[in-house]
């Protein structure tokens, strides 16, 4: 029966002060006594409204409900029947706007915990060394995967379970995409994202790095000399935005994918151990509030700055950072400077950073997204001295396929065109999903439209 | 992976390395660039396509020896592998002006005219290569580039081979009408000051010259935006854009201040390499 408790379980977290100076996961993960004991909120709603808020229709309630009988291998069958990457998408889903915004819990209390819950199944289903998985390529169509970010992953592994040999061509010299190079080790440790790698390959699906897809080899290549009968893009939207005001590109101001890429990538932290380092003063400036602007300045907090600010022209009411972020930076010490727009970027006479001039703004009507415009208070100017600007305002899908392929259709921002309701684009045999074709999203979107994708390829395939 | 087929000492610092890369090497233009890695937790460094053989599917690469990725290249022989090389990046050279061509290298720069001049020869151009370095010792590729343009000239700035002085000294000479004669256009690789000392000697003369800009780089397909450089007044992406410039637009300050962004770094990584290699040797 299920039980009533106003509040969630608790997620036990790792102390702010400490994890602060490390790349530790703050959260630890719910145990086995957490898991049952959360499982029990769930009302089991014979109209399941959380389903409808999940964008995979992770089928909840059923497997919330093996967790509350202790049988954690179906819970597990459950989950990957839904969603083939819960151990990433339970610690990284926005759930308050998703499944758990939903739940009926919710109306009263707060929701069942649901984020959690997936994290602990698929962390259990890690650890266990009895799961079979092999590879079973047993048909001739070879399909071609550009990109590994969650979309092209989703993607390789729904093809190799229906049977095609399918290879993934990646640009970096490791795959994961944005998991890889964006999203930090203290939020999803790189473990998590090599084993989900490792079970795509049991599966059989092939990853080659270091491939260009436009440069090293072009997009007629692939359908032609080199026999793939349909392509997968899933190239996301890697590239950064500037802001365009002065001093942007003084020494010490970064994009955030420059300042993650460092780190997560090319582990500057571990710098001189490591090659790659990363400049980092007592005062580092981030702009911008995503998920993105929260993982830099706790990033920037663990490479050594004193202070980490985020400066927003918005308030943190329009925020789009997933509120477990907001809530941690808070517990670690970051400073939000809301209502606050940077108009430059001041330098001393090297040309290193030495304060970000900006302009309070106050906020006005809805503009197109909905959100109060902000609007700058005249004479408001002041500066905040810092060492360090962090420019995380988002990233667009990047040209370079774009430029050599011809038949792709692209929108006014660069995003590959798709037809309605599908991921066919404007290319025969040639399907594209995630940030590629809807811009900067979330990685639960980017694992749907992988997975959708797969399923047309196959029909697309099997009608020819 | 790419192995290493063939290891030559070019000078005191400079090594020529052929690599298996059929890949690279069949998609390679004149002017475009690759990005190595060479050991776990290494960094990702341009380097320069010098040649690319199609058929074989061999890529040359000349590297100097410089900083910490650089040094653990040079260590490597006959047989290992670079653990990573991608490629080619960037755009092609284009030379709008046919003509005279004149391609000023320097030092490691000196090898990408290889391919270049070539091709600029092919297509009916007169090519003149002019080959500078500090003294003799430090010259490169002499026989090979002068096998691909029509006029090769050597300077030097201490006299002891060619010319005695300046690549711009003897470009000014051309400017002024000595043999091989006035350039209809130029391009320079090499070192910064000598790339702005050459925008410099060509500027206002009407003739186009173009600089390969070699700023810092991570991914080189334009995802991080570290390499961005000012053009005309306008930011562009050197690994996407580049590295080809028109010299007399480049912010040349800017782009030799965010060089210097890592200095310090960078010798802390290198005395590490050096005690490493030390290390090594007393064993
Ligand atoms: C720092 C950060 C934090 C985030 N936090 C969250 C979060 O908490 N929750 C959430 O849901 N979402 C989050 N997101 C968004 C989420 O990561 C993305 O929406 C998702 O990764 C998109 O997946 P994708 O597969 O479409 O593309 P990506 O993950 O961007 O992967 C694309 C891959 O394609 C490769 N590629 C590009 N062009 C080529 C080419 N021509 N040839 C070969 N390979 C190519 C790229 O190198 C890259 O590896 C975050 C994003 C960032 C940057
Ligand atoms: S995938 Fe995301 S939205 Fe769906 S149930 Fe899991 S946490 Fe919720
Ligand atoms: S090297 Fe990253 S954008 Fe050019």
């Amino acid at each position: 029966m299920p039980v009533k408790r106003v509040q969630k379980t608790p997620m036990p977290e790792r102390d702010a002060v400490l994890r602060s100076h490390d790349f530790g996961e703050v959260n630890e993960g719910y145990g086995i006594a957490h898991a049952q004991f959360e499982a029990e909120r769930c009302l089991r709603c014979q109209d399941a409204v959380c389903i409808d808020g999940c964008p995979v229709r992770v089928p909840i309630p059923e497997f919330i409900h093996e967790i509350a009988k202790g049988d954690m291998r179906a819970a597990a069958e459950v989950l990957r029947s839904s969603n083939p990457l819960p151990a990433v998408c339970g610690r990284v889903c926005p759930q308050e706007v998703q499944c758990e915004e939903q739940c009926s819990v919710g109306i009263r209390f707060k929701p069942v915990a649901i984020g959690y819950l997936e994290r602990f199944v698929a962390d259990w289903e890690m650890e266990q060394t009895d799961i079979e998985i092999t590879a079973n390529l047993h048909r001739d169509e070879k399909v071609a995967v550009i990109g590994s970010g969650p979309a092209g992953l989703v993607c390789a592994g729904e093809l190799a379970r229906l049977g095609y040999p399918v290879t993934i061509f990646e640009a970096l010299h490791a795959p994961g995409g944005v998991l890889r190079y964006g999203i930090p080790e203290f939020r999803l440790p790189k473990d998590v994202l090599d084993w989900e790698i490792e079970q795509l390959q049991r599966l059989g699906v092939e990853i080659q790095c270091n491939m260009i897809i436009g440069k090293t080899i072009t997009m007629d290549q692939l359908m032609g000399e080199m026999g793939f009968k349909a392509v997968f893009i899933g190239t996301g939207a890697g590239l950064p935005s500037f802001m365009g005001i002065p001093g942007e590109n003084l020494n010490g101001v970064y994009s955030a994918n420059e300042f993650l890429t460092r780190v997560n990538l090319m582990r500057a932290n571990d710098f001189p151990n490591a090659d790659t380092p990363v400049m980092v003063g007592k005062r580092v400036a981030v702009i911008g509030a995503g998920n993105t602007a929260m993982d830099t300045v706790r990033t920037a907090l663990r490479v050594g700055a004193e202070h980490g600010l985020i400066v927003y022209r918005r308030s943190d009411q329009e925020m789009t950072a997933r509120v477990e972020e907001h809530q941690h930076a808070i517990e670690e010490g970051v400073e939000f400077h809301w209502l606050t727009n940077p108009i430059e970027v001041l330098g001393d006479d090297e040309g290193w950073v030495t304060g970000l001039k900006c302009v309070r703004m106050e906020l006005g009507e809805p503009d197109a997204s909905g959100r109060a415009r902000p609007i700058p208070i005249e004479g408001s100017e002041f500066v905040i001295p810092v060492d360090n600007v962090v420019l995380s305002i988002g990233n667009r899908p990047n040209p370079l396929l774009l430029q050599t392929t011809e038949g792709l259709k692209s929108n006014k921002w660069g995003c590959l065109v798709v037809s309605d309701g599908s991921s066919e684009t404007s290319r025969e045999h040639v399907f594209a999903g995630g940030d590629a074709v809807t811009g900067a999203a979330t990685v639960i979107l980017a694992a749907g439209a992988g997975k959708n994708a797969a399923a047309e390829i196959h029909d697309d395939l099997a009608a020819r | 992976m790419a192995k290493i087929l063939e290891k030559r000492p070019l000078s005191p610092i400079t090594k020529l390395y052929r690599v298996d890369a059929p890949l690279v090497a069949k998609a390679a233009k004149p002017g475009q660039f690759v990005i190595v890695r060479v050991r776990d937790g290494g960094e990702r460094i341009p380097l320069t396509i010098a040649d690319y053989d199609r058929e074989e599917g061999i890529l040359t690469i000349v590297v100097q020896e410089v900083g910490t990725t650089t040094r653990y290249l040079g260590q490597l022989e006959v047989g290992d592998e670079i653990l990573d090389l991608v490629g080619p990046l960037g755009m092609p050279l284009e030379i709008p002006v046919e003509g005279h061509i004149v391609g000023i290298g320097g030092g490691f720069g000196s090898a990408a005219l290889l391919c270049l001049m070539r091709e600029l020869r092919l297509r009916g151009d007169t090519t003149t290569i002019i080959n500078g370095a500090r003294e003799k010792d430090l010259l490169i590729l002499n026989e090979e580039l002068g096998e691909v343009c029509d006029n090769l000239e050597i300077c030097t700035d201490d006299g002891s081979a060619g010319f005695h002085g300046l690549v711009t000294e003897r470009l000014q000479q051309m400017i002024d009408g000595d043999a091989p004669g006035r350039p209809d256009s130029v391009v320079a690789i090499g070192p910064m000051p000598m790339m702005r000392a050459v925008t410099e000697t060509t500027r206002g003369k009407d003739i186009p010259t173009l600089v390969s800009l070699d700023p810092l780089m991570i991914d080189g397909t334009g995802m991080c935006g570290g390499c961005r450089v000012t053009v005309n007044d306008e930011v562009k992406f050197a690994c996407v854009d580049g590295p080809f410039f028109d010299a007399h637009q480049v912010d040349f300050e800017e782009a030799v201040r965010r060089n210097k962004m890592y200095v310090r770094q960078e010798q802390e990584s290198k005395d590490r390499t050096t005690c490493m290699k030390l290390a090594v040797g007393q064993d």
